[in-house]
């Protein structure tokens, strides 16, 4: 198995003013191609932080990134942003879908930022992927139409409309019932089942222990970095809230 | 902004309609007339008789001389009075013009009824009139005055014809006129032997600098005069009244620019404003749009077309809302019976899109730069 993401020893400070607040304080992992990680810790602890820093819309004030062996630090904002449009799929915790917008064309909005790409070929696909996850009917709404659980489902079909190698899922059932949070998660375990490597942020063991490893941060360090020995297949009624 | 664009279309429009009526009006007037006053003047100040003051140096026999000069196809005196015209109970005041038989070949002039005078009526002091339309009707009506004996003052006149109707005019209406032959106005009505102006048709207006310097020419050898500061007469091309009225248009045109331009600068940075306005509103879509690939020119570039879009909306609204007020324009003026062109041009549509856009741009440059340089996370943060 390859190795996709290399952490080495990486810090994020905030100037505010004067002061500076350390929020990542030395991270280290590996993350190899096809895993399914979650990152836990409590509120504050620097999990959104790191996320942005994996998935480029931030830069690290110190330390080493390199994903598929390349130094991402290296590179300048254009190319970031293209890494962004090509590799990486995002799922926020509050959807972030367009309002007054189609479902369908939320959903093709990533496009808008990939050269190259076959609109047609886009748009079959992403239709394939809507009724994947049961929202075949639902192409024309509008994000405000549906339930929460439908809405981000409509996310993460947005972040994978360009195919990415790797989803960074921020809380994604942190807005969730528990049943919406179980489909959830089921199509992510799907995804993965798949071939795609997923980091998922939560701070909710029973959803943490869908994946296959664990990381955990304090403070802005990894206390504990485990696999999951038995990992929790959603909705097979292992654990009911 | 609509108003910005609106106005420049209109005063594109109104603008080319009121030069257009110039220009009608010199050309139905003959663009290539000459005309010939008594009393000297500088070139560009009015001439003496036009103040008001009488000079009787222009004699019937200057306006026969000047006829000999090559290139004039017609030349005729004026002889010009005041005076009650009665016809039966009916009277009315109007300006008698005393002219030659080829007057009607000086102002491209024509007769409806009956005839113009004749060279032998000039001769001999007849008594005959043609009328104007606008007093034949007030005189006559519908009845046909052909044959009819008219009073000018207390002396009867035959009427022999009536001009054909030639509108409203900036310079001066004819209908309200009448004519009898030059020498008639001379010595029965006014009593006098000189002219009040003496109008020539040159054949082409490439010929104009020859033919005025030859009636200058003419008349100083025929007024005795050597010293030209002491030159009584002044020549005038209709070129040259053009010339003063453009310089009114023009200034006219550049302060309804102004107008526009100071419109146009409050439309932009109105649009400003709303893509600011746009810009905070969806910040949390442009930190998304960003986590998803847009890079920073993408972001402009959306910020920019929307600008653009909706100057260009304006704009189209304006470019509407001005030719409507550009065709009222010329709709009133043609019912009034101006000889008035509507013209708008593709040029002027074409340069207020631009205007459009380019204000879209100017004006939108700002907020677009602002969205593209939104920190993606702060903004995927803000609330
Ligand atoms: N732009 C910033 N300036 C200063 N402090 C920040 C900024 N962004 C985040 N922080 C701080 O960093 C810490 C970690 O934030 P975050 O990564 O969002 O934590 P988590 O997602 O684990 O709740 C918080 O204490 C937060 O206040
Ligand atoms: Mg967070």
């Amino acid at each position: 198995m390859s190795v996709l993401i290399n952490l080495k020893n990486i810090t994020k400070d905030y100037q505010t003013g004067e002061i500076v607040t350390s929020v990542l304080k030395g991270v280290s992992f590996e993350i190899n191609d096809g895993e399914f990680v979650a990152i836990m810790g409590s509120s504050g602890s620097g999990k959104s932080t790191l996320m942005y820093v994996l998935g480029f819309l931030d830069k690290p004030t110190s330390g080493g990134y390199h994903f598929e062996e390349q130094d991402t630090l290296k590179l300048d904002d254009d190319k970031l942003a293209e890494f962004r449009s090509e590799k990486i799929g995002f799922v926020f915790q509050s959807y972030n879908l367009l309002q007054r917008t189609s479902v369908l064309e939320n959903v093709l909005l990533p496009t808008t930022y990939l050269p190259n790409c076959n609109l047609k070929e886009a748009e079959k696909n992403a239709v394939k992927l809507l009724e994947k996850v049961g929202l075949g009917h639902r192409l024309d709404h509008n994000p405000n139409q549906l339930s929460g659980g439908e809405q981000q489902r409509v996310a993460i079909v947005r972040a994978l409309v360009n195919n990415p190698r790797l989803v960074l899922a921020d809380e994604p059932t942190g807005n969730l019932d528990s049943k919406s949070g179980e489909e959830i998660m089921e199509i992510l375990q799907s995804l993965n089942k798949e071939g795609r490597t997923i980091i998922m942020v939560t701070h909710e063991e029973y959803t943490a222990e869908c994946a296959k490893r664990i990381i955990h941060i304090k403070d802005g360090m990894v206390t504990e970095d485990r696999i999951v020995e038995r990992q929790r297949m959603a909705r097979d009624g292992e654990y009911k809230k | 902004m609509i108003i910005g664009v609106g106005s420049v279309i209109a005063i594109m429009s109104v603008g080319a309609g009121a030069q257009s009526l110039i220009f009608n009006e010199i050309s139905s007037f003959g663009s290539n007339l000459i005309g010939v006053m008594p009393g000297g003047s500088e070139d560009d100040a009015p001439p003496a008789a036009m103040l008001g003051m009488v000079i009787t140096t222009l004699t019937y026999d200057d306006a026969k001389a000047i006829d000999g000069i090559p290139h004039i196809i017609a030349v005729t005196p004026y002889a010009t009075g005041n005076a009650n015209i009665s016809f039966g109970d009916k009277i009315k005041n109007a300006t008698f013009v005393g002219v030659t038989s080829e007057y009607v070949n000086v102002e491209d002039s024509r007769v409806s009824h009956g005839r113009f005078i004749l060279p032998e009526e000039n001769e001999s002091t007849a008594r005959i009139v043609v009328l104007g339309s606008e007093i034949k009707e007030d005189l006559f009506g519908d009845d046909d005055p052909l044959n009819q004996r008219i009073k000018i003052d207390k002396t009867n006149f035959l009427v022999v014809g009536v001009m054909k109707k030639k509108g409203a005019s900036l310079i001066a209406s004819r209908d309200k006129d009448i004519f009898i032959p030059v020498k008639t106005a001379q010595k029965v009505m006014l009593g006098v032997d000189y002219l009040g102006l003496i109008r020539a048709k040159v054949d082409d207006e490439k010929n104009m600098p020859f033919v005025t310097s030859e009636i200058k020419k003419l008349l100083q050898q025929r007024h005795n005069i050597e010293d030209p500061k002491k030159i009584d007469f002044s020549v005038r091309s209709m070129d040259q009244a053009l010339d003063m009225i453009s310089m009114v248009t023009d200034a006219l045109n550049l302060f309804l620019g102004a107008i526009a331009a100071i419109s146009l600068i409050v439309g932009g940075i109105g649009i400003m404003n709303i893509m600011l306005v746009s810009v905070t509103e969806r910040t949390r879509e442009i930190g998304l749009r960003k986590a998803l690939g847009a890079k920073r020119v993408d972001i402009l570039t959306q910020f920019l077309t929307e600008s653009v879009i909706i100057t260009f909306i304006g704009g189209l609204i304006g470019i509407i809302g001005g030719s409507i007020f550009a065709i009222l324009v010329a709709c009133g003026a043609q019912y009034f019976g101006y000889d008035w062109d509507l013209i708008i041009t593709p040029f002027s549509v074409i340069i207020s899109f631009v205007i459009a856009v380019v204000i879209g741009l100017v004006f939108g440059i700002y907020p677009a730069n602002k969205a593209a340089k939104l920190n993606a996370i702060e903004a995927l943060r803000y609330e």
